[in-house]
């Protein structure tokens, strides 16, 4: 192991008291990021990916909501800085890109302002110094007239161009980690595509490390370097992306990928049915201490009912959480 | 691959015609929805969405079409137009034989049991306020579909389990249920009407991947089994695939190509379509695709631009996209377009020779 990862999750658990019991949307994820390197955060909706992010950057609020576990950034535990220590993370080292470009940016204040913002808390910029760097933002993610643009609100933008402000106010303060939180999921596929170009882009040129929170495979396929597929608040794969396309090992993520359509699909001359998964989703107001997929896993036996398979090593840097998850010889 | 085309194939275009042959179910011919705008000191009209303009297709009986293209391009006014959720501005729409656009509310009545619609969003549909029996009960009851109690209850469980959900939960509230099982709530009100177009709005778009692949194979089975046409209007291109017999694609108003399935994703010939194909993101890492990537965004449907709508994104634009306006065209057999390109000969036309996304 050559240096200690960039963020360390480790035991995260993410709880709301709610008036019908505890609700435990995320319960024990741990996973970690090297510096520059992406990794995905995939599953469907409910399955804690959101609330994990937010609980990175502690934007959850302490009650009704407990964040317990660690969460070390560079060392530092996260959940053990003050209020004001989390400030000068946020925004700073690590930031955040938003699904909803629109309700994720203020209307009143022009995007000027509203980049220089950070440049103005974070790095004690001017108020001069904090536009031109806005508009050199701007530039960067390819905004048209940027000079023209920062005098803008965000009603006269476009959904991309929206979307692309959000980049360029997360990247302002050249953040270590970037947390995107479904970036693409409200854009168009001709826009989606233009931004997820720029992402890929600008991870060469910037250098830092996303978190990529999607429900969309097909995004995962294209960006993401490492992938984690969550369940019901708990990790049960993770592997290289890759080989989890080629080699999934966890039931839920064959049925997830089984699910998808892809682009082609007449072209082959196959007709196939979408594989289902049946059924639905566990409340996660009980706790589970069996495996969390076994109601809807078409493998699953009084095995999976009653003991929580952990998480093992099936494959060469190729985790899942699952008891009968093939695995491969490893090389000694 | 190509050679695969001048056959036709099965499952793309040979549907059958029910009891009146040759005719199309719904046929829409130059359909036009131009939305005022309002304005001003005096609130005079100041201008109009464009929001369809110019818009012919048909849809055979229990065939699917899908009405695909991104926000704002018109595809769900189309939706509502044949729905007629309100007036259209010129153009007719006419179900099997009958003109509904023009016809008066007293008379349209019999015609809407024939369309029915299931919308994208599965919270907002359902009357929170309704049991589900109420819920499915209504369209029953409104055109007068059941002889008594008996035969109201007997259709009521058929419906239920044709949507596969328990004939128990008809008890139930709509907020006792998941998201896709709303989805099944919603289809099962559309059914119920026993309709022979189902227009299905970004149906399954709210869904999650696997609640999505329950709801899309039901669809595919209610059309077998029931003879349904189904006007699917959508924005993801996988599902359209996954699913439709032929595509009609909508970029600001217009329809720009309209083509058998395989045909349309074999071999695109419209510079939107291929660029549209290209953006999908697919789920193969590492997969060697040539993505298009559409400079700017959709202009305003207000003030559409000259010629072709789309030359101010297209990769290839020449001096006659922005004067003149292309019209559908024939460029495979059943498979039309509208772009200028198909006017040269095939080995000059770079839709042909630069070969297609999917390849």
């Amino acid at each position: 192991m050559p240096e200690a990862p960039l963020l360390e999750v480790d035991n995260l658990q993410t709880h709301f008291r709610t008036p019908d019991g505890i609700n435990r949307a995320v319960d024990g994820l741990s996973f970690h990021v090297n510096a520059g390197e992406t990794v995905a955060i995939v599953g469907e909706s409910g399955c804690g990916k959101s609330v994990t992010s937010m609980s990175i950057l502690r934007l959850l609020p302490e009650p009704p909501g407990k964040i317990a576990g660690a969460i070390r950034f560079q060392g530092r535990d996260l959940l053990k800085l003050s209020d004001k220590e989390m400030r000068g993370i946020r925004g700073n080292d690590i930031s955040m890109i938003f699904q909803e470009p629109m309700t994720s940016l203020n209307p009143v204040l022009t995007v000027g302002r509203q980049i220089g913002e950070t440049l103005r808390l974070h790095q004690g910029l001017s108020k001069a110094q904090a536009e031109a760097k806005a508009v050199e933002m701007l530039k960067l993610v390819g905004i048209p007239a940027p000079e023209r643009r920062v005098k803008e609100y965000p009603h006269q933008l476009s959904g991309g161009m929206r979307q692309r402000v959000m980049i360029a106010m997360a990247l302002a303060c050249n953040p270590k980690l970037l947390i995107a939180d479904e970036p693409t999921t409200a854009l168009d596929v001709t826009i989606q595509a233009q931004i997820l170009d720029l992402m890929r882009d600008l991870k060469h040129r910037v250098g830092a490390a996303i978190v990529l929170i999607t429900h969309d495979l097909g995004v995962v396929a294209e960006v993401a370097e490492r992938v984690i597929v969550m369940y019901a608040g708990r990790k049960v794969e993770e592997a290289p992306v890759r080989e989890l396309f080629a080699n999934p090992k966890h039931p839920y993520t064959q049925g997830l990928l089984g699910a998808v359509p892809k682009l082609g699909s007449s072209l082959t001359g196959e007709e196939t049915r979408l594989a289902e998964i049946p059924g639905l989703v566990p409340s996660l107001k009980q706790r589970i201490d069996y495996c969390v997929f076994a109601g809807r896993c078409p493998k699953a036996t009084d095995l999976c009912r009653k003991v929580d398979p952990a998480l093992e090593a099936k494959a060469p840097n190729h985790t899942a959480a699952c008891h009968y998850a093939e695995k491969e010889l490893m090389a000694a | 691959m190509s050679a695969t085309l001048s056959t036709t194939p099965t499952t793309d275009s040979a549907v059958s015609h029910g009891s009146t042959p040759g005719r199309p179910l719904l046929q829409v011919d130059d359909l036009k929805k131009h939305f005022p705008l309002r304005g001003g000191l005096l609130g005079g009209v100041t201008g109009h969405v464009y929001a369809v303009d110019g818009v012919s297709f048909e849809i055979a009986k229990g065939e699917t079409l899908s009405l695909v293209g991104e926000s704002g391009c018109g595809k769900s006014t189309v939706g509502k137009a044949v729905l007629r959720l309100f007036d259209i501005t010129s153009g007719q729409v006419v179900l099997d034989g009958t003109r509904i656009d023009t016809l008066p509310n007293s008379s349209l009545k019999p015609m809407r049991r024939r369309v029915q619609v299931v919308f994208q969003d599965p919270f907002s549909s359902l009357n929170p306020r309704m049991r589900v029996r109420d819920i499915l009960a209504e369209p029953i009851r409104n055109f007068g579909l059941a002889k008594d109690r008996a035969d109201l209850d007997r259709r009521l469980n058929e419906v239920m389990d044709t949507v596969r959900l328990p004939r128990d939960a008809i008890t139930r509230w709509p907020h006792e249920f998941s998201g896709g099982q709303r989805q099944r709530i919603g289809i099962a009100r559309a059914l119920a009407a026993e309709p022979d177009l189902i227009i299905c709005d970004e149906a399954v778009s709210a869904l999650d991947v696997s609640v999505k692949a329950q709801i899309v194979n039901l669809l595919q089975d209610l059309q077998r089994k029931l003879g349904l046409a189904l006007l699917f209007i959508s924005h993801d291109l996988a599902i359209v695939e996954h699913m439709t017999h032929r595509v009609a694609v909508m970029y600001l108003g217009k329809i720009v190509e309209v083509a058998p399935r395989r045909s349309l994703f074999a071999a695109p010939r419209h510079p939107y379509t291929q660029a549209l194909l290209s953006a999908v993101p697919v789920p193969q890492p590492g997969a060697a695709r040539k993505r298009i990537v559409l400079q700017g965004d959709v202009p305003s449907p207000i003030n559409p631009p000259s010629g072709c709508r789309f030359h101010t994104r297209c990769p290839y634009v020449f001096d006659r996209c922005r004067v003149e306006e292309p019209l559908l065209k024939l460029a495979l057999p059943a498979h039309t377009a509208a772009c200028h390109l198909n006017d040269l000969p095939p080995e000059q036309n770079p839709l042909i020779r630069d070969g297609t996304p999917l390849h």
